[in-house]
């Protein structure tokens, strides 16, 4: 279950713009990364390419998970591989109730003669939304429809609850959040942590990683990964901010 | 979320109540035999219906005055192409009868696939496709439900109305429809024939809602429905009509007029669900009068047909009455829905709303068309109007054509008109969670016509999403 970036570019396809510039990264089953760097650097890009947003196209490289290729498949089939994407801005959408919605897509990612009881799954609705604080009444209403910033973001971590999937990329699952929210938002997230789980963490502040202590950082610089290290890196980065890893960007130096 | 436990339990038991609310209307075995009036009309013809129908003399008057202006009048000059309407070439009139329009095995395949996958039973799915006996231009009744005739609430045709009550369809026949409105309008009080009559007595709250269901069976069956309500000061009432699955038709007309009255204070909101076969003109004239304080509420799905031109109005008369429109038009193929509303305000302080909801693909045309009027007693009245389309295709198209005549100045009038096609970001977000394409497609769809769903008995709206499931299927490459 382990993702294999390799040499990845991606340019957006309106204007031809280059974000990803040969991206690099492995994260191991059972791993927790965290990816850090400055705004405006790719890293939003690189897990919205990863998903298959469509306003990306990659040019260059190759991504598998669990040993199979990523990008010839549609953003469905890449969700069917386990893969599940917490977005930075999850879409709005009107009259579609949210609690019908995570069991159509818990269903769309089983077998079709296998549906999971509805029983079952008002159970484990219910204890994941215990467990992420959420008042009853989110699931009832339309999907993300006038949720807060904070609402959306816990939205997006009961989802990746339910949908259990082996590989989560979170992007900036952290931005907005107040502390008590951030908490209970990383505790989502450990509940998962397990050797069968490996998770993806887009985020620019290291607070989210003081509560989910990652396995390993990449500073990410100009569509590049520019420094791997273990979760020390978050307190020099905090300390020290990303001046001397752009530098290193500068004269095309990786560590 | 207890709601999602009973679901499918809650699916089946509206399958099946829906399926006995069919069977209820107990299409008995000792038909009479075929009357028809022919092909074409006349005067004598006019006199000939009336005269089967053994009636008083002022509705014969009625009827050949509307006959004469019919000749006077000329095809609407707006809207769709009605070219290809043949109005020579109809049947008038025509007694029920066991004549089957057609044998099962000449039923399209699409059609029958269509009542498989919405789980329509098996009865109801050789009436539908017109290959079984079935009763034509009179609405078929079951008994009379105790509980509405005990509270004093009558629910018929209107054809038993005449001959049972002349006294309120004479007062209010044709008063708010006159036949000088459109040729249409015209043509169906000249050649009426069933249609729903409910009459509730001042302060009478009718608890369920009155269900009609509505068909067109025969080749070149012109159908002429006339429905007339009546509720009466602080009174209310619920009436659907109509049916979700498709149903067939020859080439043919369905000209129907509807009239409600709408007492001081009282209530009535009017649902039609109409899923016409590929070949139907539904050109209906539909209007209704609020009086003071009083309600008047149009819930109107539109889902096949060929072409379909209809505006349901509500003349809101006195101080404070409301008035709301909530549609839904499905162009799917070759379809011209040109729908829409009118609020024609009249007294001070009244309300209305438009809320019109289209989807057209594979070709299909929803037009909104639309009018509001504030007249100089209108003060401070206020009238809010949204479209909302989804073009699902290049091949469909959509427009939005809204009149408004304000004749003073302290009211408000918004409108907001809204086109789009199916968002790729919420595409995408759908998709990322493991649905696929059509799947992710049809969910939006739903999300976007669930204001219109919500309103409707559960067996129409579990039935409007099977319907708009199955349609969608193949939407996407």
């Amino acid at each position: 279950m382990t993702l294999k970036i390799n040499n990845l570019h991606a340019i957006i396809k309106e204007t031809g713009e280059e974000i990803l510039k040969g991206v690099d990264l492995t994260v191991p089953t059972g791993e927790i990364h965290a990816i850090m760097g400055p705004n405006g650097t790719g890293k939003s890009t690189l897990s919205e390419t990863i998903m298959g947003y469509p306003a990306y196209e990659v040019t260059q490289g190759t991504v598998e998970f669990d040993g199979q290729d990523v990008l010839s498949r549609p953003v469905n089939e890449r969700a069917r591989l386990g893969m599940f994407l917490g977005m930075q801005y999850p879409a709005e959408i009107q009259g579609v109730n949210n609690a019908d919605f995570i069991r159509t897509a818990i269903n769309a990612q089983r077998p079709e003669n296998d549906p999971l009881p509805v029983m079952q799954f008002i159970q484990r609705l219910q204890e994941n939304m215990a467990l992420l604080e959420m008042p009853d009444d989110i699931t009832d209403r339309y999907l993300n429809v006038g949720f807060s910033g904070g609402e959306k973001k816990r939205n997006e971590v009961l989802q990746m609850l339910m949908l259990q999937p082996k590989l989560a990329i979170l992007d900036e699952i952290d931005s907005g959040l107040d502390i008590d929210a951030l908490r209970i938002v990383a505790k989502g997230i450990n509940h998962l942590r397990g050797p069968e789980f490996s998770a993806l963490l887009i985020t620019h502040y290291e607070r989210l990683l003081e509560y989910v202590t990652p396995d390993k950082i990449h500073v990410m610089v100009d569509g590049q990964i520019v420094k791997t290290a273990g979760p020390e890196l978050a307190d020099e980065l905090e300390a020290d901010g990303y001046a001397k890893y752009e530098q290193i960007r500068r004269n095309g130096v990786s560590e | 979320m207890s709601d999602e436990a009973g679901q499918q339990a809650a699916d089946k038991a509206a399958i099946q109540e829906f399926a006995s609310q069919h069977y209820q209307f107990g299409f008995h075995d000792d038909i009479k035999p075929l009357f028809s009036t022919g092909v074409g009309l006349t005067e004598e013809t006019v006199r000939e219906i009336s005269r089967r129908k053994h009636e008083p003399d002022w509705m014969l008057q009625i009827r050949l005055d509307a006959y004469h202006q019919y000749r006077q009048m000329k095809l609407p000059a707006f809207g769709p192409d009605l070219s290809q309407l043949n109005l020579d070439q109809l049947r008038y009139f025509q007694r029920p009868t066991d004549h089957v329009a057609r044998s099962w095995d000449d039923v399209p395949q699409a059609m029958k696939t269509t009542f498989e996958k919405m789980g329509v039973p098996e009865a109801e799915r050789k009436y539908l496709a017109g290959a079984t006996a079935q009763y034509e231009s009179e609405v078929v009744y079951a008994n009379l439900k105790r509980d509405l005739s005990r509270q004093g609430i009558i629910f018929m045709d209107t054809d038993t109305a005449v001959q049972k009550h002349p006294e309120i369809v004479k007062k209010y026949f044709a008063t708010l429809v006159h036949p000088a409105d459109n040729i249409f309008a015209a043509l169906n009080t000249a050649v009426w024939s069933g249609g729903t009559f409910i009459y509730v007595p001042k302060g009478v709250h009718a608890d369920a809602p009155l269900q009609s269901f509505f068909r067109i069976n025969a080749e070149n069956t012109g159908q002429f429905e006339r429905t007339l309500i009546v509720v009466e000061d602080g009174a209310s009432v619920n009436y659907v009509e109509g049916c979700t699955a498709p149903v067939y038709s020859e080439d043919s007309l369905h000209a129907a007029v509807v009239e409600v009255f709408v007492h001081p204070n009282a209530f009535c909101r009017y649902t039609t669900i109409q899923n016409w076969s590929s070949n139907v003109y539904s050109l209906e004239t539909k209007r209704a009068e609020a009086e003071a304080g009083a309600t008047m509420e149009w819930v109107d799905g539109n889902l096949g047909s060929k072409v379909t031109m209809k505006y349901p109005s509500i003349y809101l008369r006195g101080r404070e009455a409301k008035g709301t429109m909530l549609s839904i038009a499905f162009a799917n193929g070759p379809i011209d829905q040109d729908t829409g509303a009118r609020m024609i305000h009249q007294a001070p302080h009244t309300h209305s709303t438009i809320i019109s909801k289209s989807l057209c693909r594979a070709g299909g045309i929803c037009d909104y068309r639309g009018e509001v009027k504030m007249d100089e007693n209108a003060h401070g009245s206020s009238s809010h109007v949204e479209c909302d389309t989804i073009i699902m295709d290049d091949d469909s198209s959509s427009d939005t054509i809204p009149y408004n005549k304000v004749a003073i100045g302290d009211v408000a009038m918004e409108h907001e008109a809204k086109v789009s096609k199916v968002s790729e970001e919420e595409l995408y977000y759908l998709m990322s969670r493991g649905l696929s394409e059509e799947e992710a497609t049809k969910m939006i769809v739903m999300g976007f016509i669930e204001p219109f769903t919500k309103q409707l008995p559960m067996e129409y709206a579990v039935e409007l999403n099977r319907l708009i499931d199955f349609q969608m299927e193949g939407s996407v490459g």
